[in-house]
Order: C-alpha cells, then structure tokens, then sequence
C-alpha cells in the first residue's frame, strides 16, 4: 500500500538507483528491494529516504554510499536518510524481484506471518528454489545473512537460503 | 540527563550487553548453525542499539554520539539488567539467558509499539519483528535441551536455577521506567509481570524444568551497580577505545 505511493522520478534518478544491488544478494536492486522510501528532488539536490531490511543490517551503510556514487556519477548532489517508520516489510519486495530470487536460488519469502509464530509455531512449507519440490526442511532459522533462512531440499537434496518473512 | 535518556540508556544497555556476549561465541557455538544464529541474534540486537543509543545521543546534544555511549561510560553508568550480564558457561546457560530475555523484550516491545514517543515506537515496531526470531530459537532449544538427553536435561535446570532469579530484577521499576510509564512512553512492568510467568512457565512445566523457589534480591543492575562481570565485560568491550581513544574502524 504504501509502495503505491512512492513515486521515484523518472530519467536519470531512477536509472541511477536502478544500478544499486543489495550487495549480498546482487540480483535485487534496491528499488526491487523495496527500501527506497522517497526520493526528493530540488534541483541538483537529490534526498533520498531509505529503510533498512534489518536493524544490523550491515549492507545498509554500502547501499548509501553506492546510491552516492550513482547520482554523483551523473551531476547529482546526493543526500541519504535512514527512516525506521513504517517498518520494512518482505512485503514490499517487488514482484519482479520475487522472479529474480527464485532464478537465483533463494526461495522468495510467504506472505503471511506463517514463520514466525513464537513459542508454538506451525510447520509451514517452502519449496524448492531448484525443483520446486514442497518436500523441504529447514535447517536453521538463522542463515548467511540477517534475513535469509537455511533449507534443504529433501528430493533434489540441494540446501538453499529462504529469505525470511518480515511482516 | 532527562528521565528519557535514562530510561534509553536502560532499553540499549540491556540489548549490547546480551549482543556482546553472543558475540563472545562467534566461532565458538556447539555447530555451525547454531554458531550462526546467536551471532546474527547479536547483529540484531547490536542494530537496536544503535537506533537506541542515536536517539539518546541526539536528545544528550553536545558532543555525545552513539559511540560514546557505547564505549565511553564508566561501569556504574551502564543500565543493563544483571541477567544479560551472566556468562556464557554452556550452551544451556546461553539458551536459558536468551528465553528468559526475548520473552521479556518481546512483551516490552510490543507494549513500546504503543508508545507516545513516536522514535521509541519505531524502534521498537522494528526490532519486535527480530525478536520474535529470536524468542523461536531460544523458545526451540529450551524445548530440545529439556526435553532431549538425560544431560541436557540436567544442564538446562543447572541454568534455570542459576538464571532464572535474575528475572526478578526485570520487573523491579526504576524511577526512570516509572517516570516513563506515567507519561505513556513506557511500559507498565507490573502488569507485564503476569503475562510473562505465564508464558515462560508453560514453557517449563512443558520440558519438566522445575523454577527455583529462591529468587534473587539483587536488583540494582538497571542503576548501575553490576555483578562481577560486569568488569570482564567492560575491559573487553571497551579496550580498543581506552587503548587509541577516538579510534574509528
């Protein structure tokens, strides 16, 4: 909902935060990602309003210094603001970006609460990025990074990163 | 200093003193799995702080930053619980630790969410999402060591009966949570209270972990007066600073 309400200029600017990927997971860009919140024009002046996925999310402080070098690259005077509220969601990742995580072999978040129900949570089930099997099993709740889940394919035996559901 | 400050200094101290030593397992932890979780639990709670203590050193003005608070304060001035302070003597003790937290900081979070100071509402609308993560791993391993081998088993109640009474402490009210409770930006401890023997004690009687009867009387952590640890700690944490003052990274 509130994604509909972002609205990036076109031109130059959106192709310019266009070329910034969320280094550890490259085939997103950070628009697909979802953490550009606003985007303020004034002349050369360019303030851009950005959310982290997580608190510690030490890809952040790259991702504003990438989108600085991106709008510098084209005559731009770059400004980066962290914004906490409203709180990022798995929600607002794109649905195009949901496609590119899947070719990349990261099984692209359920909507819902399903995992992360505290204390008494419910089995919930991901399929398979590689052969789409259901016959997965997570394997720690904690993966490579702050918002990627451990599973393994039970058919085609493959581990592979779900990106956790933040809603 | 504002009832406010201190009263954040509490809510950060709280989540970098268990996210430090979380951070003294990296490489240490059982299995790799497990290794990884509790040092991305740490991240995150390393990441609350800093929008925590932002917000503290903004309010502070002068020359105070998120790092000074961190590093620059004398023993007496950090506000951190005596619970998160116990160290890290076996993965039971680490697991017990780590319920006995997130249960506590995900009730608090939530009553925050509501909170009329509209920073500390957004802080904790999103550090609640990780902490219910976290409160599923600790949740989950509480089950499997209770419920697992006749050892881990006893282990877990050996870490139960030496951390549980540090509960006590969570739910004694300072003068800045009262302050901060009848303004309607803090929580309200006592009505917590309740909430959180119910659930951490269902927990319990799940595994067949006894709660100790004897709780702890000591309670003064969130005003500065520390357990022994408190020192180690802190000689750790802050030696890169005292050694090269106004090092940066």
């Amino acid at each position: 909902m509130i994604k509909t309400l972002l609205r990036i200029p076109q031109g130059e600017i959106s192709e310019a935060l266009a070329e910034v990927s969320d280094p550890e997971i490259p085939v997103l860009t950070i628009l697909d990602l979802g953490v550009v919140r606003k985007v303020e024009v004034n002349g050369k002046h360019v303030r851009v309003e950005l959310t982290p996925t997580y608190t510690g999310c030490p890809a952040m402080d790259t991702i504003g210094a990438d989108i600085c070098s991106a709008l510098e690259a084209r005559g731009f005077v770059p400004e980066i603001n962290l914004v906490l509220s409203p709180a990022w969601s798995t929600d607002w990742i794109s649905a195009e970006g949901r496609v590119k995580l899947v070719a990349y072999g990261i099984a692209p978040p359920l909507g819902e609460d399903l995992d992360k129900r505290a204390l008494f949570e419910g089995a919930k089930v991901i399929p398979c990025p590689q052969c789409g099997s259901t016959h997965t099993k997570m394997v720690s709740q904690f993966g490579s990074t702050a918002c990627k889940a451990l599973f393994r394919c039970e058919d085609c035996l493959e581990p592979f990163d779900y990106f956790k559901c933040l809603t | 200093m504002s009832k406010l400050h201190t009263y954040l200094l509490q809510l950060g101290d709280n989540s970098m003193i268990l996210g430090h030593r979380l951070s003294e397992l990296c490489g240490h932890g059982p299995m790799l799995e497990t290794d990884i979780a509790l040092t991305n639990i740490s991240l995150d709670l390393f990441g609350q702080v800093r929008n925590i203590f932002q917000y503290a050193a903004r309010l502070q003005g002068g020359e105070a930053t998120e790092d000074t608070l961190a590093y620059l304060r004398h023993e007496r001035q950090y506000l951190n619980c005596l619970l998160v302070e116990q160290p890290n003597t076996d993965f039971a003790h680490v697991i017990a630790r780590q319920f006995f937290f997130d249960a506590f900081q995900k009730l608090q979070l939530e009553s925050l969410t509501q909170s009329k100071d509209a920073d500390l509402s957004a802080i904790a609308v999103k550090s609640l999402k990780e902490t219910l993560y976290h409160l599923r791993f600790s949740g989950e391993w509480m089950r499997r060591l209770g419920g697992g081998t006749e050892e881990s088993h006893l282990r877990l109640q050996a870490a139960v009966n030496l951390l549980y009474p540090f509960t006590y402490e969570l739910f004694v009210e300072t003068e800045a949570e009262q302050e901060m409770k009848e303004v309607g930006i803090g929580v309200d401890l006592a009505k917590m209270k309740s909430v959180y023997e119910e659930e951490v004690h269902r927990l319990l009687d799940e595994v067949g972990i006894s709660i100790p009867s004897q709780m702890n009387t000591y309670s003064k952590g969130k005003l500065g007066i520390h357990s022994e640890q408190m020192g180690y700690i802190l000689s750790d944490f802050q030696y890169m600073q005292r050694a090269y003052p106004n090092m940066e990274w």
